[in-house]
């Protein structure tokens, strides 16, 4: 009995902390001042970030900047949105291209086009067009592009004596004289984990994936481009001419690394993920314009590339403007965002600065790794991005995924593909044309 | 209190309105109602809502949240992705439920019988996987079945054997079962070899006078003595089952095989983090919850009933 009673007493005393513990922790949000020095909290995961905003923070001791790192890409934007719903958003956020739409969709973005509009003229048409989602408002200033370009194992082409393909056609041809000559190694891989590469492929033969006419959204998913880049890659799988395994694994790391895979479609970061996917094959890379659909053309997409947005949530958006027009524009930020967050910078002046001069390590013997890098950049093709990417890439995952794996007909999971991306469209509400 | 003084009746005990029990009761009462009926009602609440876009639903006022009625339950209700992924969780539940039970009953008693030897040792290494946390046992085990970096495929190459691919659709159940086997085992033998040691001695006395051997005195006494012991850790067994998420999200980068709604708790996960649509992810979570609910408590009382008749 009396043991009972002091166990009884001992849960009410923990129960009444614990809901202490509860109460006390949601006094602590920090409550924004109007007047005199602001502090603006920043969420990003590019590395490195932290140093550069240190610059800023030196020479503005009136809007101190934060930096919360993040975890990378989707992640964020869902954090972000149920942080919006909340009214606890951050006042800037770091947000990859495609995720644009869907953060403006959810009103987590503001429109500080009155702020920063003026920074127009520091980037290509096509990169600021995926900012303003083609209106007149403005929800994010670019911060880096990832325009595709071709990686290939120089020391290996020269040993099976392949060219670099200047079409996708020899492309297909590279992919199966290479495995006539060695069949243990494949030109490169099909990975249906990452569906960015395979928009950006896409975007190169001219997809426009989503589009608005009036208040309607049409989803080109299925569309000639596309469905020739989907036939095109079903039928090297099938063929058994490149693998079917996925990127980013521990195998795939080695396949690089011992060159059981020769070359790699990829964005200009690519250095970064050689430099740790494959340390052995330091210097025997090379980089060269991605194949083209048709002889004497000169296009590529892009994968990735992220911008910087205010939320609707910030208390100081013109002075957020300030920030991230700074962060993404001046000469001196963006110089240390290359050297310290290894991003290729959107804004095209510093394509072609100082900060860029010198090659990535991993390629020092391709000197001109940056200015052939910066030629190619402007050859992109604009992307077009809907509400639902989300949902589109993570249907590209399970069917491409199935289709690599039982090497079937990729035109069909490209129709399930936009099937599944317009159901979603129509489920949430949206007047699909 | 006070009315207690007032009115005193049989030896002075207290009878007024009883608060003290209510007072005791009060910590676990509001505990249970914030972090358990509270987030159960919200999200029954959510199932019931969903969101209303207006034009191309971007900038401001795009989105309104509104009564859905039971649209979202039909949805689920409705859903192929998610029958096909119950009906793969059946087949992975066929095969990791009878596998693990069957082997934690094997060792629990081969570490019961007298003739063991190293059992403290055996017991901890069978029980060490368990200790092994859910995500890091999905990756090990990754590691090991893709082929390029897998040391057993490089052992089978070097014998000169075919190499199976672990992640092929038709051994996936088998190599994602294996992985809850391994992790699971040593836990549920323990929960069996516990109830095992509460045996009195006597009763394996008196089964030996009577000319019964090891093998016998396991089938004829200590299973059945177990039985409370077994069907425990097959309850426990079902609703991880229903319940599994970290090895399949874990596995599915390393692999095509898998995809990212492969069992109902990571199309939950799906619908509420990828695709931004918490109210049909609540709504699905509720299904979940009561179809694991009606399966547990059925299969409980069906046992009761049972070891009831037993008894009597």
């Amino acid at each position: 009995m009396r043991n009972s009673l002091i166990a009884k007493a001992t849960v009410a005393v923990l129960g009444a902390a614990l809901l202490a513990g509860c109460s006390s922790s949601s006094d602590s949000t920090p409550k924004a001042e109007d007047t005199g020095p602001v502090s603006l909290t920043y969420w990003a995961w590019a590395p490195g970030l932290d140093k550069v905003v240190d610059i800023w923070n030196k020479k503005n001791p009136n809007i101190k900047v934060t930096v919360k790192k993040q975890a990378s890409g989707d992640d964020l934007v869902t954090k972000i949105i149920t942080a919006s719903k909340a009214h606890k958003a951050p006042d800037l956020v770091q947000a990859e291209f495609q995720a644009l739409p869907t953060l403006v969709s959810n009103d987590v973005l503001a429109d500080i086009s009155s702020e920063a509009g003026s920074a127009k003229s520091e980037f290509a048409d096509g990169v600021w067009q995926q900012v303003t989602l083609g209106s007149d408002a403005l929800y994010a200033i670019p911060q880096d592009t990832g325009p595709l370009m071709f990686y290939y194992r120089q020391d290996l082409f020269k040993k099976y004596g392949l060219t670099v393909p200047k079409t996708w056609d020899d492309f297909a041809a590279t992919a199966r004289a290479l495995k006539k000559k060695d069949s243990k190694r494949s030109l490169t891989t099909f990975s249906s984990n990452d569906a960015g590469l395979f928009a950006g492929l896409a975007q190169q033969a001219g997809a426009k994936w989503w589009t608005t006419s009036g208040d309607k959204w049409n989803v080109g998913i299925d569309d000639a481009a596309s469905k020739k880049v989907a036939d095109f890659w079903g039928g090297l799988v099938k063929e058994g001419a490149v693998d079917n395994q996925p990127m980013y694994t521990p195998a795939w790391n080695k396949a690089l690394n011992t060159g059981t895979q020769i070359a790699w479609v990829s964005a200009v970061w690519a250095p970064g993920v050689l430099t740790t996917a494959a340390p052995d094959t330091k210097g025997k890379w090379a980089m060269a314009p991605l194949p083209q659909w048709s002889a004497g053309e000169n296009k590529t997409g892009s994968w990735g590339g992220s911008t910087t947005g205010i939320t609707t949530d910030s208390k100081h958006k013109a002075a957020a403007a300030k920030f991230a027009t700074w962060l993404n524009t001046d000469p001196e930020a963006v110089a240390a965002l290359v050297k310290n967050g290894g991003i290729y910078p959107a804004a095209t002046t510093a394509q072609t600065g100082s900060a860029l001069s010198t090659a990535p390590e991993f390629f020092s013997n391709q000197p001109t790794f940056y200015t052939d890098a910066a030629a190619i950049a402007k050859t992109t093709a604009a992307g077009a991005w809907g509400p639902n990417v989300n949902v589109a890439y993570s249907a590209f995952k399970d069917a491409f995924g199935k289709a690599a794996q039982n090497k079937t007909d990729f035109t069909s999971a490209l129709d399930s593909m936009q099937s599944t991306t317009v159901a979603d469209l129509k489920k949430q509400g949206f007047t699909v044309g | 209190m006070a009315t207690a003084t007032v009115r005193p009746r049989k030896r002075g005990r207290p009878s007024g309105p009883r608060v003290a029990p209510y007072g005791f009761l009060a910590p676990a009462g509001i505990l249970f109602a914030l972090i358990f009926a509270l987030p159960i009602g919200y999200a029954v609440y959510l199932s019931l809502r969903k969101v209303e876009i207006k034009g191309l639903g971007l900038g401001k006022n795009a989105r309104h949240e509104v009564w859905a009625g039971l649209s979202n339950y039909t949805g689920v209700l409705s859903d192929h992705e998610l029958f096909a992924g119950a009906l793969r969780i059946l087949g992975y539940g066929a095969i990791v439920v009878p596998t693990m039970l069957g082997l934690a009953l094997l060792f629990a008693l081969m570490l019961d019988s007298k003739h063991t030897r190293a059992g403290g040792f055996s017991r901890l290494a069978i029980f060490l996987p368990y200790a092994v946390p859910g995500v890091v046992a999905a990756l090990l085990w990754g590691f090991l079945y893709l082929p390029t970096v897998s040391p057993f495929t490089y052992l089978l190459d070097k014998l000169g054997l075919p190499e199976p691919d672990l992640f092929s659709s038709g051994l996936l159940f088998g190599s994602l079962a294996n992985i809850a086997v391994w992790g699971g085992t040593g836990f549920n033998m323990i929960v069996i070899y516990t109830s095992l040691r509460a045996i009195s001695p006597d009763i394996y006395e008196a089964a030996r006078i009577d000319g019964a051997s090891e093998l016998q005195i396991a089938l004829r006494i200590k299973i059945p003595t177990v039985a409370p012991a077994l069907i425990l850790t097959f309850f426990f067994s079902v609703i991880a089952t229903f319940q599994v998420f970290s090895e399949p999200t874990t596995l599915k980068p390393l692999t095509n095989a898998i995809s990212t709604t492969w069992s109902p708790l990571m199309k939950v996960y799906q619908d509420a983090f990828v695709r931004g649509d918490i109210y049909s992810a609540a709504a699905t979570s509720v299904v979940i919850a009561i179809v694991t609910l009606v399966l547990s408590f059925g299969f409980l009382k069906a046992a009761n009933s049972r070891t009831d008749q037993g008894a009597s």
